[in-house]
């Protein structure tokens, strides 16, 4: 994927140079393995900050809300789903965008690799077409690419952008999985008190620091539920009846918006699962309503429309 | 001070004669990270580690912690009344710390228990609990405590350090508490001057391996004009003002206090707060002095990197522990700042 | 060791409705332990944290003087969730006090000097704490000429209008009460913003402080006036209103720059003011 850095370089350089762009978002290479920085480049000589590698798992439609200047973005297969949820949701024009798209090959899990080494720090982490190579004091491991991509990424079906201006370089195989949800069907299937104790032990870490929300591109409400006073909705403590709603809704706010982007997942200090929650949300909206987020423009999440001649009893 | 030999094959003995004693903690492993725990033997320690994910400052200052309590029953007499409520402090031990954690307290000592106010639970807790440090044979490549006026081996606000050699640890006691515990413990035998050669070069070997950032510039440095500093703009681009930082962060002591009424009783708690919410500052007015996400992320570098060392004297409010440049999704990096700080030429140079 | 979070217990002993729009109301406190307000020793310009069982806590400046004693007076502003409550509160209920906290204004030190006092709106309070004080017969010798500009939007916004009467028929204190439009016809005092009537009524700044409580926009134009007739950043002392919890100095909101506002302040001079940042 390096082959991309050169390529995103000189389109900033060319879009800032010519006056088309007021800034450029991308990202800046990491100051540790497996991490990398969103950054924003205004002026043509600095371009060569910009960066690209299997670590830029943060979505940076979350760095376009509201923005009212003409931007150039570099966009995987996810972040230009939510491009398009923004548009849909008047949170970005689209003729301030110039999107430069990132044909993608799936994002490495940090946390997956720190937890397999157990303890052992890495120092440096390559990555090539099969495997991801890991080094450190005394030690050197290898780990197979495709097992070790980000949970999100592995079940990806959009890694070219679905919206762009131009492509950094040709799309690549989009995958054919057999069943992106078996992660969360092995949810459903538990019993209610087996539910239970599933989500009270991968939430018990949670420390509210709402890393998860705020990596989010969907979470721009000017004041969170999570936030208000007037009424107040939920404690602030970690009592778990509070850390419960405040993930459970949240998924919800997210229905039928989410692109399994994992940047919420990715952003946890704790390690918890986070996307099994929107994720089988978004299945449901998938099978009830046939809809996948940010795929076409101008048309509304299902959950956000309502319409007389809905099909549905309830609503009538 | 004196110092013992702990060895490996005798730790058990160690930590059932401090089971008599003391409530024992230490690094133990919960999922994928490592926490404080309650440690029963010394299979439950999670060693080697590097250090626990989350710092110390919740074994003194927990996450949430109910502060008071009160009756809203109008037929109680004392309805509306705030009342304290009984805690216990147990004699505890933290067995294994880092000594950048231990450094750390100190640092929020300044502000939990000053001349004016302290913090009654802070200050009970600290009186009742030891600590017994492990000391970094090898430091991670976040870590940059010796930086920051700590260091792989700093004693500061320990009340034991351990060394480990191939086959024990070396104890060695720096205050009264530790005098005591040492004293009580079983499975100690005398320190030779061999073992103390050998954990003085280990630890100048750890030293050694540790990056320097120089830190010295910070305190002549004008406030306003670091305040005014046009790096900020940049500094702050990336941040998605989350907690993550301050969560874990040992030397960030800011907390909310919330009433939370359950029928007719309630509680008054206080939880963790982070100046990287907006929620932190906001008047009831509407009007939020800390309303952009610059003016957060600066106040996080300024109070440990700068108001902190003008008010106290002392500092920075940093040890180097690298947990936020390990957890912060997305990679800003407080050893940049600090350096960005440090190296800022300000109009007028140094302090007016 | 006490605990400087606990709240004192009080009772409401009467509430008053201040302004016309009923949105203030002055509370008068008193102390179920006796014991108590021996410990609660204040100065004008302190505040305290009016405490309520099940909603919070709020800080609010103390507007009743040392030397009132059995009971202590806040006026509060209705804007959040507990000062709504306690606008909902009636006389006997229970509820806690704690404090005093912060600073105060230096009026030992200001001693022999005259004291201009410019006050806008709801922030009258501690203001109306120092002239309390001041007018005591045995510190009144020990203070210059007093002069007090003090305005509201109208006069029924006005706080303390007995009081500001009474101080009216005085000799030993200058007032000039302004309200920025007077419906009424019978209104006998100033018509205009508190700066313009600083402008026109030109207090000396001759061995004098000014001591400045308002709102933002109020301190923002009275401060270039009161520098045009001679005052000094070390002679404007202003109190500033900041978001609080523990209101010690230990829970770290109230920050500019190394001062915390609740234990550092809230009274500070425009000179240490302008070396800190404007983060209020």
């Amino acid at each position: 994927m390096l082959e991309y850095v050169g390529k995103i370089r000189d389109i900033a350089r060319r879009l800032l140079s010519e006056n088309k762009v007021d800034v450029v978002i991308g990202f800046r290479q990491g100051t540790i393995p497996m991490m990398s920085e969103p950054a924003v480049v205004s002026r043509p000589e600095d371009v060569d900050e910009l960066y690209w590698d299997y670590n830029c798992g943060i979505n940076l439609t979350n760095y376009l809300t509201k923005r009212t200047d003409r931007i150039g973005v570099v966009a995987k297969g996810c972040d230009s789903r939510n491009i398009v949820t923004h548009i849909v949701e008047n949170q970005i024009k689209r003729e301030q965008l110039y999107i430069i798209g990132v044909p993608c090959h799936g994002m490495i899990d940090r946390s997956r690799i720190l937890a397999a080494l157990d303890g052992q720090e890495p120092t440096a982490v390559v990555v090539n077409d099969t495997e991801i190579v890991v080094t450190g004091p005394g030690f050197e491991r290898k780990f197979n690419r495709q097992e070790y991509l980000q949970n999100n990424c592995a079940t990806c079906i959009h890694r070219n952008p679905v919206v762009y201006d131009e492509l950094v370089a040709e799309k690549v195989e989009e995958q054919k999985l057999d069943d992106r949800y078996a992660d969360v069907k092995k949810i459903e299937a538990m019993s209610p008190d087996e539910k239970w104790a599933f989500f009270d032990k991968i939430l018990a870490p949670c420390l509210r620091c709402y890393a998860c929300r705020n990596a989010c591109p969907l979470c721009y409400c000017p004041t969170c539920f999570v936030d208000e006073s007037r009424p107040q909705w939920l404690g602030k403590s970690i009592d778990p009846t509070d850390v419960r709603t405040f993930h459970f809704l949240r998924a919800y706010h997210c229905a039928g918006r989410c692109t399994d982007c994992g940047a919420c997942e990715r952003a946890c200090p704790v390690n918890i699962p986070v996307r099994l929650l929107t994720k089988k949300l978004n299945m449901d909206v998938e099978d009830l309503y046939g809809f996948e987020p940010g795929m076409v423009p101008d048309v509304r999440p299902p959950l956000d429309v309502y319409r007389p001649d809905d099909p549905g009893g309830f609503i009538k | 001070m004196t110092s013992v030999i702990i060895a490996k094959s005798k730790l058990n003995d160690f930590l059932a004669s401090l089971k008599s004693g003391y409530q024992v903690l230490g690094p133990v492993r919960q999922g994928d990270m490592i926490a404080f725990g309650p440690v029963n033997k010394a299979e439950d320690l999670a060693l080697p580690y590097s250090n626990t994910r989350l710092s110390i400052k919740s074994v003194f200052f927990p996450q949430s912690e109910r502060m008071f309590g009160y009756s809203l029953d109008k037929e109680d007499a004392d309805a509306g009344i705030i009342k304290e409520t009984p805690k216990e402090y147990p004699n505890r031990v933290v067995l294994g710390l880092r000594p950048c954690d231990a450094k750390a307290v100190t640092l929020v000592d300044v502000n939990m228990d000053n001349p004016q106010f302290q913090d009654p639970w802070w200050v009970k807790r600290r009186e009742t609990t030891t600590l017994i440090g492990l000391g970094c044979e090898h430091p991670c490549s976040t870590c940059f405590c010796t930086s920051m006026g700590s260091g792989p081996f700093d004693e500061t606000g320990l009340d034991v350090l351990l060394t480990e050699l191939p086959d024990a640890y070396l104890a060695k006691s720096l205050t009264p508490k530790g005098d005591q515990l040492l004293k009580q413990a079983k499975g100690t035998d005398a320190a030779s001057p061999a073992n103390e050669k050998t954990a003085a070069e280990i630890k100048t070997k750890a030293e050694q391996t540790l990056p320097q950032l120089d830190t010295a510039k910070l305190k002549d440095k004008n406030m306003m004009e670091l305040f005014n500093a046009r790096f900020w703009e940049r500094v702050q681009f990336a941040c998605i003002n989350c907690g993550a930082c301050t969560f874990l962060c040992p030397t960030c002591w800011c907390f909310d206090i919330q009433d939370e009424v359950s029928k007719k009783a309630g509680d008054r708690i206080r939880n963790w707060d982070s100046c990287m919410f907006p929620l932190f500052t906001l008047h009831g007015t509407g009007h939020n002095p800390r309303d952009h996400k610059v003016q957060r992320v600066r106040q996080r570098f300024m109070h440990k990197l700068k108001y902190y060392i003008d008010k106290y004297g002392d500092g920075p409010a940093c040890v180097g522990c690298g947990r936020c440049v390990q957890a912060c999704p997305v990679n800003i990096d407080i050893r940049n700042v600090i350096t960005l700080m440090n190296e800022y030429q300000t109009s007028a140079g140094t302090k007016a | 060791m006490g605990n400087p979070y606990l709240p004192y217990p009080v009772r409401i002993d009467e509430i008053i409705t201040e302004t016309e729009d009923k949105n203030l109301k002055t509370f008068k406190f008193v102390f179920l332990n006796p014991a108590d307000e021996q410990a609660f020793k204040y100065e004008p310009g302190q505040f305290a944290e009016l405490s309520i069982a099940g909603k919070g806590e709020i800080p609010i400046g103390i507007a009743s003087s040392p030397t009132e004693t059995g009971f202590l007076k806040f006026t509060v502003n209705k804007v959040g969730l507990v000062t709504s409550h306690l606008h909902n509160m009636s006389v006997g209920d229970v509820m806690g006090v704690r404090g005093p906290l912060g600073n105060w204004y230096p009026l030992k030190e200001l001693e022999g000097k005259n004291i201009v006092i410019v006050g806008g709106g709801f922030a009258f309070t501690t203001l109306r704490s120092t002239i309390v004080y001041l007018l005591q017969p045995e510190n009144r010798s020990r203070f210059g000429d007093i002069t007090v500009i003090y305005g509201a939007r109208t006069p029924g916004m006005l706080l303390y209008k007995d009081e500001l009467a009474a101080w009216e028929q005085r000799s030993d204190i200058h007032m000039h009460i302004t309200v920025d439009r007077a419906d009424d016809p019978t209104w006998k005092y100033n018509v205009g913003f508190v700066p313009a009537i600083t402008e026109q009524k030109a207090p000396s700044a001759e061995n004098a402080v000014a001591i400045v409580c308002g709102p933002p926009i109020m301190i923002k134009f009275t401060q270039p006036v009161l520098e045009k007739v001679g005052f000094t950043p070390d002679t404007i002392i202003m109190s500033l209103e900041m978001r609080m919890k523990c209101g010690i100095g230990i829970c770290g909101r109230c920050n500019l720059g190394t001062e915390y506002v609740c234990k550092d302040g809230p009274v500070f001079t425009l000179a240490q003011l302008n070396n800190l940042p404007k983060e209020y």
